[in-house]
């Protein structure tokens, strides 16, 4: 499996699914980064395979996946079938914290 | 952490849903987006540095809010109420620039070779591209740049990065959180930071923007009912028109869809904000307290402490209706003059750390601290229950004698005075203490009041330190459209 650095800012796709994500926030390090059971993939590169259905709990847009530690934190900017991994844990939904709407 | 990212999901997921409403036009999310990406297209391919806007309200202002995230050049709103030499000014700041506009504001420009002036109508209808936008990555990269008055010397330019925006939108707002109903109305200029946030908080909600060119109190109300309005922002002058309209037209207020109105960008009179819930019973209630240095809203007083502060007998808790409320996804805290921290019921210097805060300009870069706190230049304290109250800006106290004056504890005393309808307390230069306290007062139509009672009043409640040496009565007091007090205009009565 390859490793790969995650930053603030930077955006992955699934290999198997429609699936994209956005780094909100990371841990420094290298990670295996997985959506559906296959390496997640930079935007622009050209996916393939199968989507594994263990790891088939899809991923849903808006929402926020973190780690148990919440060290890592990626933004679902397109949902897809896959569901997320971080070295092979999967990742949860962050409950969202709801401020009075100011604007 | 790009903006674009914001208008990428709402047009994935609601691309059919309207997104602004503006006169007889409508926008999908996704009409909204292929605008954006082909003026994106339009502006790399002029080569200029930032995308400017200088108008009021329209369509072309989220447009161009993405565009320039699309095309990876700052965006940066002026203010069509300054003078053409002033707005020159900035122009020459920014170009090379791709500045949109609109017939009115067009004959204000200078023509000159690196900005390319493009009209607002054009903006909206340029061709078709096939070419995808490449956002940048960096959430480091400048996303807006707002010229802040500047109340001394030339306006400052405040740098806010994608990460700023990106974090505050991120932090604050639950993506497609509004219903395919709900509706939002923006009546702040293009130029604010409230406006700004405006269309991207409702674009990552899925909230429908109604948008007016400018605001009347009158129109206001109109098109809360005719687009069923379920969410609103003013500040606080907007707020007491309306109040007003109602009051003096004795029309029923007849605003079934509005459920929340958000409120902010100066200091709310108490006696305005209590007749707005009393005439609005159902509506929810929100002060918003944020800088353009922060990317907006650092705190909030929710629907509930106005609910609880309105109805409460317990004096600590009744005054929070005249709080600003508690941090948002931000940390707050009060320092002294020495930069000692100070805890609660103190009152200093307010400081703010967290990511949305930029608190950078160009040129003079950042003004955090070590640590990351940014002085907010606005002077306050907090109550035990991390409550935080406003007490004016920290340029405006006056210095008597070695002796800090709050002008906002005079001026509640003073508008305590059934004859007294506003009033603005400012420093007055003294032979004796190098600084005094000057009072410029409108009296309420019909009503009297003698210099000497106004300063027995002020007198008695607070202490003789307090009392304006000198009080002038006014017609009206100077504000600018955005309804602050201009307090060096007032301060020259007094030189």
């Amino acid at each position: 499996m390859a490793k790969t650095v995650l930053k603030a800012g930077g955006r992955f796709k699934s290999a198997v699914c429609e699936t994209q994500v956005m780094v909100i926030k990371a841990p420094a390090g290298e990670f295996t980064l997985s959506c559906g059971g296959a390496d997640m993939i930079a935007p622009t590169a050209t996916g393939g395979g199968d989507l594994d259905p263990a790891q088939a709990g899809e991923t849903l847009i808006g929402k926020r996946y973190v780690n148990a530690d919440e060290s890592l934190e990626l933004l679902c900017t397109k949902g897809g079938k896959g569901s997320l991994a971080l070295d092979g844990v999967a990742l949860e939904i962050k409950q969202a914290k709801q401020l009075p709407s100011s604007d | 952490m790009n903006i674009s990212t914001i208008l990428d999901m709402a047009a994935e997921a609601f691309g059919d849903r309207i997104g602004v409403v503006s006169g007889d036009s409508r926008y999908t999310y996704a009409e909204l987006r292929a605008a954006a990406v082909n003026a994106a297209a339009a502006i790399r391919a002029s080569g200029a540095k930032y995308v400017a806007l200088l108008d009021v309200n329209s369509p072309a202002a989220p447009v161009a809010i993405y565009a320039a995230a699309y095309a990876n050049v700052p965006y940066v709103p002026l203010n069509y109420r300054l003078t053409a030499p002033e707005i020159n000014e900035l122009i020459e700041r920014v170009a090379p620039a791709y500045l949109v506009t609109s017939a009115d504001y067009a004959k204000l420009i200078t023509p000159r070779a690196d900005v390319q002036v493009v009209d607002r109508a054009t903006f909206l209808s340029l061709p078709a591209t096939s070419e995808e936008p490449t956002p940048a990555d960096d959430p480091r990269e400048v996303a807006v740049q707002l010229f802040t008055s500047g109340t001394t010397g030339k306006p400052k330019a405040a740098i806010l990065r994608h990460e700023n925006l990106s974090s505050y939108i991120f932090g604050t707002v639950e993506f497609a959180a509004a219903d395919e109903n709900d509706a939002i109305i923006v009546t702040v200029p293009p130029y604010h930071i409230a406006g700004i946030s405006a269309v991207l908080s409702s674009t990552y909600a899925c909230r429908r923007m109604v948008q007016l060119e400018g605001f009347d109190a009158k129109a206001w109300l109109a098109a809360c009912r005719e687009h069923g309005v379920s969410n609103a922002f003013l500040v606080p002058t907007m707020l007491q028109r309306v109040v007003d309209h109602l009051h003096d037209s004795g029309e029923p207020a007849n605003l079934p869809a509005l459920r929340a109105l958000a409120y902010g960008g100066g200091k709310m009179p108490l006696t305005t904000i209590q007749k707005a819930m009393a005439l609005l019973p159902e509506v929810d209630f929100t002060n918003a307290y944020g800088l353009t240095e922060t990317s907006s809203t650092i705190a909030v007083l929710g629907p509930d402490d106005h609910r609880a502060a309105a109805s409460s007998e317990d004096p600590a808790v009744r005054r929070r209706l005249g709080s600003v409320g508690k941090p948002g996804a931000v940390e707050i805290e009060i320092r002294s003059d020495e930069g000692q921290v100070l805890g609660p019921e103190e009152a200093g210097l307010v400081f703010v750390r967290g990511p949305q805060v930029s608190g950078e300009y160009l040129a003079l870069g950042s003004q955090l601290d070590n640590d990351g706190w940014f002085p907010t230049k606005d002077r306050g304290y907090l109550d035990a229950e991390g409550y935080l109250f406003l007490d004016g800006r920290a340029d405006d106290v006056i210095v008597r004698g070695g002796e800090n004056i709050s002008p906002g504890e005079i001026e509640d005393v003073l508008l305590g005075h059934p004859a007294v309808a506003d009033v603005a307390v400012v420093a007055m230069p003294d032979e004796q203490w190098g600084e005094g306290v000057a009072a410029a007062i409108v009296l309420k139509p019909g009503s009297a009041a003698e210099v000497a009672e106004l300063q027995e009043l002020v007198k008695a409640s607070l202490r003789s330190s307090r009392v304006p040496q000198r009080i002038v009565f006014k017609d009206a007091l100077p504000y600018n459209e955005l309804g602050k007090v201009l307090r060096r205009v007032i301060r020259q009565e007094f030189v």
